[in-house]
């Protein structure tokens, strides 16, 4: 456990943001934020409204332009390389499609609503990437 | 107005990501790292979520119609089928490799990260054959 990377104030500022939008979706728009679901609607083989799907997108894209107004942006480091990040794009594409739903759909509004599915489904992703991480970390190096 | 508030929800929603340091793979990685140096400073970004969540859910799942008048489209699978459970494996191996959820990837990718470029092409690859293999299915 590493204590200096403990920025827990700004963590539980920024989950509590991102509730209170996962929470004014479904009041307002009576949909589940739920963001792999939002974007895989609006491929060509995506049905439904494509319309509310695209402008949530665009607000999520704005974010970073309207976040540097007042803050700078924290630093973001990406260490996988191209082919890891190939192959795990295409996990996560293929794998929330399967689940119907990632970190937003299932791990912050199904838990939310208290969803069996949805919490069974982040104690599955949560776990694999415990052991992802471990692997690829401690027993392969990468 | 759906339209705007869905705008402001996605904005806000990515305000959220950034504050909260979910957009820094390494960050994320350093979440997942439970046999390593382990931060669990993200337990408090679900934790903040759920918080707000739990009780707006709750309301919500007593209404009929949304505040703006639109049906109340909240999931009815209850079945802890093959699906879900290999689904939710894939990805949280795919987590693991490269510190990316959806939502950070896009916003990430929006701030001009060439890498996050690189994957969220890939998660719209991979989305785009899932249907392409349920579509041959039928």
């Amino acid at each position: 456990m590493n204590l200096s990377d403990f920025t827990y104030i700004s963590n539980l500022s920024g989950g509590l943001l991102i509730g209170i939008a996962a929470v004014m979706l479904m009041l307002l728009n009576g949909r589940i934020a739920g963001i792999s679901g939002i974007l895989a609607g609006l491929l060509p083989t995506g049905k439904g409204d494509k319309i509310w799907r695209l402008l949530f997108v665009l607000g999520l894209a704005a974010s970073p332009f309207v976040y540097r107004l007042a803050f700078s942006l924290p630093a973001v480091t990406i260490e996988a390389g191209t082919l890891q990040l190939i192959i795990a794009g295409l996990l996560v594409g293929l794998g929330t499609r399967y689940a119907s739903g990632c970190t937003s759909g299932h791990g912050v509004c199904g838990i939310s609503r208290g969803s069996i599915r949805s919490i069974v489904a982040t104690l599955t992703f949560v776990t694999a990437g415990f052991i992802t991480v471990y692997l690829t970390r401690h027993k392969l190096g990468l | 107005m759906l339209n705007v508030t869905a705008f402001l929800v996605g904005l806000l929603f990515g305000l959220g990501l950034i504050l909260s340091d979910m957009t820094d793979p390494s960050k994320v990685i350093g979440f997942l790292d439970v046999t390593g140096t382990w931060d669990p400073s993200l337990t408090f970004v679900l934790g903040g979520a759920i918080l707000v969540g739990s009780g707006g859910f709750t309301i919500a799942k007593k209404r009929q119609r949304s505040l703006l008048g639109a049906p109340m489209q909240l999931p009815s699978a209850t079945e802890l089928d093959k699906r879900l459970l290999l689904g939710s494996l894939a990805f949280g191996v795919g987590w693991g490799i490269a510190g990316f959820c959806p939502g950070p990837a896009v916003v990430s990718a929006a701030s001009g990260q060439p890498k996050a470029w690189i994957f969220v092409a890939a998660m719209l690859t991979g989305m785009a054959l899932y249907s392409l293999i349920e579509q041959h299915k039928k």
